[in-house]
């Protein structure tokens, strides 16, 4: 933590029409007489090169050390208001002032006092909080570890070694290419996607082997992961019983998926008949081939008829299927019927599809070329493989609705792929409950081998988003994980072609060189990229409650022997959950803390009873609320001058006593917003806004302590897109507050 | 040996095969993709027993007499409104007919269907003279089921008659003999020819 | 020397006596005004228009087309052919445009064409009147020539099918194309452009075979048209016309209606509109009259 004298210096922009709708001279004063900034100066275009150099010149001369800038809101003018060697902090006079209020008289004493005491909460903000520098603690490792070596596993490595890192790639089996080294053929990749392509696997095995950064350890596990970005140690296993250990900056999981078992849908009668194949399996009898007719498994006799079924229990809710649909089957088996018409001759060759997926200009062309190819295409839903002899496929004609049965000497089952992760952390918590709240297994749960082993407070393996894919943010950050400096790319993350994870893995690589390389200059990853502050802990207070731990959406905070939180600071993202997590209130940050947030609240002027000017508190989570309300400012949508707006860098961040603070010094309502929460999840700390409406279900505790209205509260989930909406739940509040009253804690 | 047979056996049980090889355009229909635009674009549509798209599929379920004995296509207005409409181009108006005229061909074609005795008679009478005797050809449709039937027919449309040769649109002297081009057996010898070269190309390929 | 001049294949409806030839009359007073010179093509032959594949198959229907592209380029090279009827100007395009496409096909029509002596080169444009008027001419020259604005007259531009699918006119889609009520509004008329059924199919060559299903079809158009307010309806197409006109008796004793909706050609707008009389713009061949043209025109 810095220790240095503070010295503030507040900067009023009176540009962009401020100047004309304020009394700038009266900011002044305010941030003078109440704020304490010594230093106060007023522009009239502050974000000019002329404005920008006086700052500078005040820090360079040792004026000023904190900034305090009066003018446009905080996602405004970033670059030109970006100070390294300053606390910089915002007064929103701008889309959060006089762009949201009306110009005309009668606004304009509310819209002063409005503007006054954002000021004072910036300076109060500003006062509380320290410059934020790294710890000290970081490591520069550029060394990646790659799980998996398969076509995933194996891009990613060389997408890294040919950036100059260092890799250790690890795969279980005894040899590299994964599936892919399976196939008889790809998918074509290339103009015109006419036709089924050399997989070019062995290439591709062989650019590893002799890459100079790259070390491949094969019949290797993970059997120990400890440690945080930048000094994460490994322990790895090998078959054969030895281990060893290295030490990685980042590492990219890419351990790849499995082939559903079809034995899950009895009536395609995979084990009745040898006839009856997977798409898989049916990649081993192109190759047993060779540059032949492909030849049934039964009785190898030359086939001349197939039928390909897809969507082999996928997409279904029936019990064992797959409640999702892989997506590539059907470029697949259309790549597999050519096999047939070029190796068969005059083969019949049909696909039973449902809902056909070729996505992209190459799916199209290359459903296209198997059209021209005489592959008969069926909209049809199989019921029921016949074994015997001859093979028989059931199945309706979705066009015609009509029952057909269709002989065939062979029948290739499209079966969906399973990602290949460890166990859930969090499996338990999705589990139905008993009445006491704990999980009830499941009967016939499958246990998981874990694959990274991480040595974490919270589980050893990578979260899953559902149906045990790893959880990445779903809309925003697709590589990530929930577990900072290790990546998930390629089947592992969502089922995906050969095209599709070879830019997955290209994307995790440089994500995770991105991560080791933050980690080594102390910097947060996303969303609060490049933030020094990390969590500070004044050991002194704690009570090892372990909610810092428990909540911790990223599994950040490990326990030492005594059960004090452990911070590992380069996993973490900075949300400060735990510090809202925190009922002793002992983790704060640099530049943000319970006093950063709590002084803004105590220094807003709360007018008396009888004035009949309420004030209402807007936690705001900084990347979707409050940049919805600045856009309402910028389209000229009112709202309310009695509320005060904080932003939060998560809901998850609020402390409660912070509401219980401003209830008790007279705000009359408090309006929380933060992002959406649940599955369709759009929080960027997955967990933080789910976290705080869990904490807020108990505000009502607090309310009825101080015998005030169950009202005054409200928490909201916020879309960056709510720019109507979120200004109306502000005046929603105000207009509550008139029905209910003033709040009796005004001093 | 009828066409017809000949070609049953010559292709066996692949008929969208048979219909790349002898019907007009018949190559594109392994290219529909199902969609359905065609049958939701076509004015007649709910005229269709069998709508373009569940024809094509047809045609891929090998339901050989089911397509080429329906009167579906015959109810094609050629407004081309499938053809701009198809998302993978496919030249459906001309399908349609291709298929209308190969059942024709074959002799499979519904007898009883007025578009495919319509369609005929134009031809007839456009080749009567090298162009349309539009006199002709309306009393022709009068007296289609018969003379009794004709007469009533043509009573009923009677005031429509005489409004027509009012408005000078309609003239009862094309009854002897009307318009039409001077180089007749010029042009029946090219059609003679064209006819020729198509019939002999399907007799080769029903062999 | 006239300012444009085609080669025109004016089609069997369009000839004296026949059911468009109002169209033709039209067309010819038209042209007059816009120094347009059409030159028949000699001896041209029936296309075969679309109903004509159920006995001609590909071949001889392209070669009755590639007879008149033929004639066409021995007696009028270099000039462009022109159509005034959908169906003449579609078969023709058509056949242009798959002989261009398939060699094959190209060849086995010269050898048909050999039979009656001639010989195809297939290098000629083929085009409607309405290309003509937009492209050659334009909506702007088109309204400096009006002498009796249409003023008043609210008109339903009623494209069709096959004057504006597949080819359709440059630059104009499928399912609205707008050149019928821009062309109204040069000539001072009010173009009704919410007519929803403007590219409604009439039944076409079915509205003989298939009539009550083609009136069905043809009762909408008229009604979308009276819905919209329209004193009458205009159109490029001689079979659009005669079915929406002609049948109007039997629909509305079918459908228990009272339409009395007149149907009009393009030609006859622009006849009027540049001051000839009713008998120039062939406003006697209407079988419902088009009374408001008729006073304008005197």
């Amino acid at each position: 933590m810095a220790n240095y004298d503070k010295k503030l210096g507040a900067y009023i922009c009176s540009g962009c029409g401020i100047g004309d709708r304020l009394d700038v001279s009266q900011l002044e004063t305010t941030a003078k007489r109440d704020g304490k900034a010594a230093n106060c100066k007023t522009h009239d275009f502050l974000c000019s090169k002329a404005g920008v150099e006086m700052i500078q010149k005040d820090i360079d001369d040792g004026e000023v050390n904190h900034v305090i800038i009066g003018g446009c809101s905080r996602r405004s003018k970033i670059e030109a208001f970006r100070f390294p060697e300053a606390a910089v902090t915002r007064a929103n006079l701008r889309e959060g002032c006089i762009w949201i209020r009306p110009d005309n008289d009668e606004a304009q004493e509310t819209t002063q006092e409005m503007a006054d005491d954002l000021i004072r909460m910036a300076c109060a903000e500003s006062k509380y909080m320290n410059i934020p520098t790294a710890s000290g603690e970081q490591e520069l490792n550029k060394t990646l570890l790659v799980v998996g070596g398969g076509i995933t596993g194996m891009t990613t490595a060389l997408e890294s070694a040919k950036a100059g890192y260092n890799v250790v790639l690890v795969e279980k089996a005894a040899e590299l290419g994964g599936w892919m080294a399976q196939l008889h053929k790809r998918t074509p990749n290339k103009m015109p996607y006419a036709a089924p392509q050399d997989t070019g696997i062995d290439a591709t095995i062989a650019a590893v082997n002799d890459h100079a950064n790259i070390t491949v350890h094969l019949n290797t596990t993970v059997s120990k992961t400890e440690g945080a970005p930048g000094r994460f140690k490994v322990e790895l296993a090998v078959e054969s019983g030895s281990a060893s250990t290295v030490d990685v900056g980042a590492i990219v999981q890419a351990s790849g998926f499995n082939m559903f078992d079809p034995a899950n849908v009895p009536a395609m009668n995979h084990d009745k008949s040898a006839d009856i194949v997977t798409n898989m399996e049916l990649e081993a009898l192109a190759n047993a081939a060779g540059d032949g007719p492909i030849k049934r498994p039964s009785d190898g006799k030359q086939v001349s008829s197939v039928i390909f079924i897809q969507n082999v229990g996928q997409n279904s809710e029936e019990e064992g299927h797959l409640p999702y649909h892989s997506g590539i089957g059907d470029m697949v088996s259309i790549k597999q019927a050519m096999y047939f018409k070029h190796l068969n001759g005059d083969c019949d060759t049909t696909i039973l599809f449902d809902n056909l997926r070729t996505p992209g200009a190459a799916g199209e062309d290359f459903y296209r070329a198997g059209q021209d190819a005489m592959v008969t295409f069926r909209k049809g839903i199989a019921s029921e493989v016949v074994a015997g002899g001859d093979l028989e496929v059931k199945f309706k004609d979705m066009i015609l609705d009509e029952e057909f049965t269709e002989s065939a000497d062979l029948v290739v089952l499209d079966v969906g792929m399973v990602p290949n992760s460890g166990p859930d952390p969090y499996a338990a918590d999705n589990l139905p409950k008993d009445e006491d709240g704990n999980p009830i297994e499941e009967e016939n749960a499958v246990s998981v081998e874990s694959i990274l082993n991480l040595d974490y407070r919270q589980g050893t393996d990578l979260p899953h988003l559902r149906h045990g894919f790893t959880d990445s943010h779903f809309i925003c950050f697709p590589y990530e994980t929930r577990r900072t400096g290790i990546y998930s790319a390629g089947p592992v993350r969502r089922p995906m072609d050969i095209h599709q994870t070879m830019e997955d893995a290209a994307g995790a690589a440089m994500k995770a060189i991105q991560a080791l390389e933050n980690a080594g200059k102390g910097r947060a990853a996303h969303p609060r990229s490049g933030d020094l502050s990390y969590p500070l802990f004044r050991k002194e207070g704690c009570t090892q409650c372990k909610r810092c731990t428990v909540e911790c959406p990223f599994g950040a905070i490990n326990e030492d022997e005594k059960g004090f939180p452990v911070f590992n600071e380069s996993r973490c993202r900075r949300c400060g959950t735990c510090m809202g997590a925190c009922p002793v209130r002992v983790i704060s940050f640099d530049n943000y803390s319970v006093d950063t947030v709590g002084q803004q609240i105590k220094n807003v002027d709360i007018p008396d009873e009888f004035d009949e000017k309420p004030r209402i508190l807007v936690l705001a989570c900084e990347n979707d609320a409050y940049p919805a309300l600045d856009m309402a400012g910028q389209n000229g949508i009112e709202y309310s001058s009695f509320a005060r707006i904080i932003p939060v860098r998560c809901l998850g961040s609020v402390n409660t006593i912070w509401l219980t603070d401003a209830l008790n010094s007279g705000y009359d309502g408090i309006v929380l917003m933060g992002c959406s929460k649940g599955d369709e999840y759009q929080c960027h700390f997955v967990k933080g806004s789910e976290m705080a409406h869990y904490r807020m279900g108990k505000i009502a505790d607090t309310l009825q302590t101080l015998s005030l209205e169950e009202e005054r509260v409200a928490t909201y989930e916020v879309a960056i897109t709510d720019i109507q909406r979120a200004p109306k739940l502000i005046n929603d509040m105000a207009e509550t507050i008139e029905q209910i009253g003033m709040s009796p804690f005004k001093f | 040996m009828s066409l017809n047979t000949a070609m049953v056996e010559k292709y066996r049980n692949n008929f969208l095969q048979e219909v790349a090889g002898n019907v007009e355009e018949g190559d594109w229909v392994k290219m529909c993709m199902q969609c359905g635009v065609c049958a939701g674009s076509c004015p007649l549509g709910n005229a269709w027993e069998h709508t373009p798209q569940k024809l094509f599929m047809m045609i891929r379920a090998n339901k050989r007499d089911e397509v080429l004995t329906s009167d579906s296509m015959w109810m094609c207005t050629s407004c081309y409104n499938c053809i701009v409409r198809c998302p993978r181009e496919l030249p459906i108006t001309h399908i349609m007919h291709g298929l209308a005229t190969y059942a024709k061909k074959l002799g499979l074609a519904p007898q009883s269907n007025p578009t495919q005795w319509f369609s005929e008679t134009f031809w007839n009478n456009m080749m009567k003279k090298g162009r349309v005797n539009e006199l002709k050809l309306g009393l022709s449709l009068y007296f289609k089921d018969g003379f009794v039937s004709g007469i009533k027919e043509s009573i009923a449309h009677q005031k429509l008659g005489m409004n027509m040769m009012k408005a000078k649109r309609m003239a009862p002297m094309e009854i002897m003999g009307g318009h039409g081009v001077k180089d007749l057996s010029g042009l029946q010898k090219m059609i003679k020819k064209a006819q020729d070269i198509e019939a002999e190309r399907l007799e080769a390929n029903s062999k | 020397m006239a300012k444009h001049e085609y080669s025109y294949y004016p089609g069997c409806s369009s000839q004296s006596g026949a059911s468009s030839s109002n169209l033709m009359r039209s067309v010819n007073s038209m042209c007059e005004e816009l120094d347009v010179k059409l030159n028949e093509i000699p001896d041209w032959n029936c296309c075969s228009a679309s109903i004509g594949y159920g006995s001609g198959s590909v071949l001889p229907r392209v070669s009755l087309s590639a007879r008149n592209i033929a004639l066409s380029e021995e007696a009028n090279p270099g000039q462009d052919i022109v159509a005034t009827c959908a169906a003449c100007w579609l078969s023709t395009k058509e056949a242009s445009e798959r002989l261009h496409e398939d060699e094959g096909m190209f060849k086995d029509v010269n050898t048909a064409l050999a039979e009656a002596n001639l010989k195809l080169n297939n290098n000629t444009p083929v085009r409607h009147m309405a290309e003509v008027l937009i492209e050659d001419i334009g909506f702007d020259a088109l309204a400096e020539g009006v002498k009796k604005p249409l003023e008043g007259v609210k008109i339903a531009g009623y494209v069709g099918c096959q004057t504006n699918r597949p080819f359709g006119i440059a630059g104009e889609s499928f399912e609205n194309p707008k050149y019928l009520d821009k062309l109204v509004s040069s000539l001072g008329g009010d173009a009704i452009e919410s007519y929803e059924k403007k590219v409604q199919c009439c039944g076409g060559a079915l509205a003989f075979s298939e009539p009550e299903k083609s009136q069905e079809m043809i009762h909408g158009i008229i009604e979308a048209a009276y819905d919209n307010g329209a004193d009458m309806i205009v159109t490029p197409c001689p079979l659009c016309q005669a079915n929406v006109e002609i049948y109007q008796d039997e629909i509305n004793a079918r459908y228990n209606s009272k339409f009395e909706m007149p149907v009009v050609y393009y030609s006859q707008l622009i006849s009027v509109a540049y001051g000839r009389n009713s008998k120039d713009a062939a406003l006697d061949g209407q079988l419902i009259k088009a009374k408001k043209l008729e006073e304008i025109a005197g």
